[in-house]
């Protein structure tokens, strides 16, 4: 069975269709690229996928359960974690207390207990922090993480930060909404290692969005391209890339 | 690897800080006031000083820490006063005074969380301005429906009525009006001591303290922060607004409690639990650093202290209050004395002296 079962996912904004008979099939361990042009709809399939809007037609099935029509939150708590184009972080907490939200489905006390401070909030604040720490330091954040605000941190790290926040969800499927974003060669080599890295230790199945070709030709096997929020193109990344369609429509002549 | 303690031991640090600052005060006031430095004026503002310092926590709650701007928190002050005085007048005599007046505190707190619930429900689902205005209605429409509302209570049993006194039908022997109208509650046992006061404020202090540093004060300063990230890692957000907002509700049920056992008569006017009051609290909460509970505190203290020790300056005290105002936030929000403070932190040494210890233990 597949990881995620897309089919026909279609949404209608008045008279724009943004997204259009959209189908996706994404297999356990795969690292799945979309890409498209500007306006393509990219960022509204990750919308449709985190119950973000809701879909006009279409199925969503992650790990067999149809998770169409539920709420971004339960979607979550289903195991799809995501990131955002525009750095969405908690600036004005730490960067642990970012990751330690992340966290709050898998650690649970009451409020009772916090307010009385009861031996359990001890316990499992330890025990939140010492996880959180092990995946700050898989993304070399740990370092004063306890005292820097989110806000604080050089663009980089705060996309980084994103996606341990997201990986905090402890999801089954990671996307990723342009980690590469701004960032320049160095950090863009620097991410497609933690890509590689998270998914090869997490066992982590990752859709991302991408416009730097070549963070895409060199992480993704497979690859969706969209245009005008139909689906021009699918499958291993090499031939999609050599498909005259998308070079016309996205590469360039 | 114990480092990451440290955030937990700079939250505490800064906890302990605000319950110092309280203990301390209470404990200044206690030898001026056995020593007999304090006169009879400022002996009489002990209480509302406490009053206003819980509203102040109350409100920074809502505002400061879930981060929606609420302008109608007398309206919860107000019906936890009523609830609280309506309890006390019922039961005078009924049980001894103190156990009377601790359960009168508490069904404030209830009454004014049970509203804050329902009132939630739907506002939450606001935010920004539309909260605002929606939260500035219900203080409003509580007030006046308290104004035209009677109670009464004979040997049958409670008479409501929502036109007069008259129209409660009350038995001639045995009837008493307890909640009559415009003129509100009157008698209601003078139970607020100072002692109380300090001991509910800090047991607000303590309870919003620690929700702030726990897993449901970090979901709900996440969804200030960005609700629409907090929702995309598992967070539900109805949920822990409402949690906050019915906590507020209940805290300010409990100064609304105390503030009704300090006067002898209650009365729902706009001065005392309409809109002013509410803009009054608001000001509390944003001259002391929006989400700093001891700011917030501090700043109460302050500008209800300002008018009446400059009581002798008649008309011009307003003026020099709103002056104090407009200074207080220059310099608090100016970025030269935000890096001032940065740096004078108090109880910055000890940190310091603990993070040195800690490198040479390493």
């Amino acid at each position: 069975m597949s990881l995620l079962e897309v089919n026909s996912l279609s949404i209608q904004f008045g008279g724009l269709r943004a997204v259009d008979e959209f189908d996706l099939t994404i297999e356990k361990g795969e690292l799945y690229g979309l890409i498209g042009p500007n306006g393509a709809g990219k960022t509204t399939v990750f919308n449709l996928l985190t119950g973000e809007y809701q879909p006009t037609e279409g199925i969503i099935k992650l790990d067999g359960q149809n998770i169409t029509g539920m709420r971004t939150a339960e979607i979550n708590k289903a195991g799809i974690a995501r990131t955002f184009q525009n750095i969405r972080l908690f600036k004005q907490l730490s960067v642990l207390d970012n990751v330690k939200v992340g966290l709050h489905n898998q650690y649970h006390y009451s409020t009772a207990t916090s307010i009385l401070r009861l031996p359990k909030y001890y316990e499992v604040e330890k025990q939140m922090n010492g996880r959180a720490m092990e995946l700050l330091h898989v993304f070399n954040l740990d370092e004063n993480a306890e005292t820097t605000l989110a806000s604080n941190l050089p663009y980089g790290q705060q996309r980084k930060l994103e996606i341990a926040r997201a990986m905090a969800t402890n999801p089954k499927l990671l996307l990723l909404d342009e980690p590469a974003a701004g960032m320049n060669p160095n950090e863009t080599q620097e991410l497609m290692d933690t890509i590689k890295f998270i998914r090869k230790n997490f066992n982590m199945t990752v859709l991302l969005i991408e416009h730097d070709m070549k963070l895409v030709a060199g992480i993704c096997e497979k690859l969706t391209v969209l245009n005008f929020g139909r689906t021009l193109a699918q499958g291993e990344t090499k031939t999609v890339l050599q498909n005259p369609e998308v070079i016309k429509a996205y590469l360039g002549e | 690897m114990k480092k990451y303690l440290t955030t937990q031991d700079a939250a505490s640090r800064n906890d302990f800080m605000t319950y110092g600052m309280v203990l301390a005060a209470f404990i200044i006031v206690q030898i001026l006031s056995a020593t007999g430095l304090l006169n009879s004026q400022m002996k009489g503002l002990l209480v509302p000083l406490c009053i206003y310092s819980i509203m102040a926590i109350s409100l920074n709650l809502v505002v400061g820490i879930l981060g929606e701007l609420s302008i109608g928190h007398a309206g919860f002050m107000c019906v936890g006063a009523f609830a609280a005085a309506f309890f006390s007048k019922c039961t005078d005599g009924a049980m001894p005074d103190i156990l009377r007046f601790i359960i009168a505190i508490i069904i404030g707190g209830i009454v004014a969380g049970i509203f804050g619930f329902l009132i939630g429900i739907p506002v939450l689902r606001l935010n920004g301005d539309y909260l605002a205005i929606v939260t500035l209605a219900f203080g409003e429409i509580i007030k006046n429906v308290i104004n035209v509302l009677y109670i009464g209570r004979d040997a049958n049993g409670f008479h409501i009525s929502a036109s007069s006194a008259n129209n409660l039908g009350l038995d001639a022997a045995t009837g008493e009006i307890i909640v009559n109208g415009p003129q509100g509650i009157t008698g209601t046992p003078k139970d607020s001591t100072f002692l109380i006061a300090m001991i509910v404020l800090i047991i607000c202090l303590v309870v919003v303290l620690n929700l702030i540093h726990s897993r449901d004060g970090r979901a709900i300063m996440a969804i200030r922060d960005n609700h629409i990230a907090a929702e995309s890692v598992g967070i539900h957000l109805t949920k822990y607004k409402l949690t906050a907002f019915t906590i507020s509700a209940v805290i300010a049920g409990f100064a609304g409690a105390l503030y009704a056992h300090n006067l002898a008569s209650l009365i729902a006017t706009p001065a005392r639990f309409g809109y002013n009051m509410s803009i009054m609290f608001l000001v509390f909460v944003v001259l002391g650093g929006i989400g700093s509970t001891r700011g917030a505190i501090i700043a109460a203290v302050i500008l209800t202290l300002i008018p009446e020790v400059l009581r002798f300056l008649a008309n011009y005290r307003m003026l020099i209050y709103s002056i104090v105002l407009i200074v207080i936030m220059l310099i608090n929000w100016s970025q030269r004395s935000r890096a001032w403070m940065e740096q004078h932190k108090l109880g910055r040494f000890i940190y310091k002296k603990k993070s040195k210890a800690k490198e040479g233990g390493a």
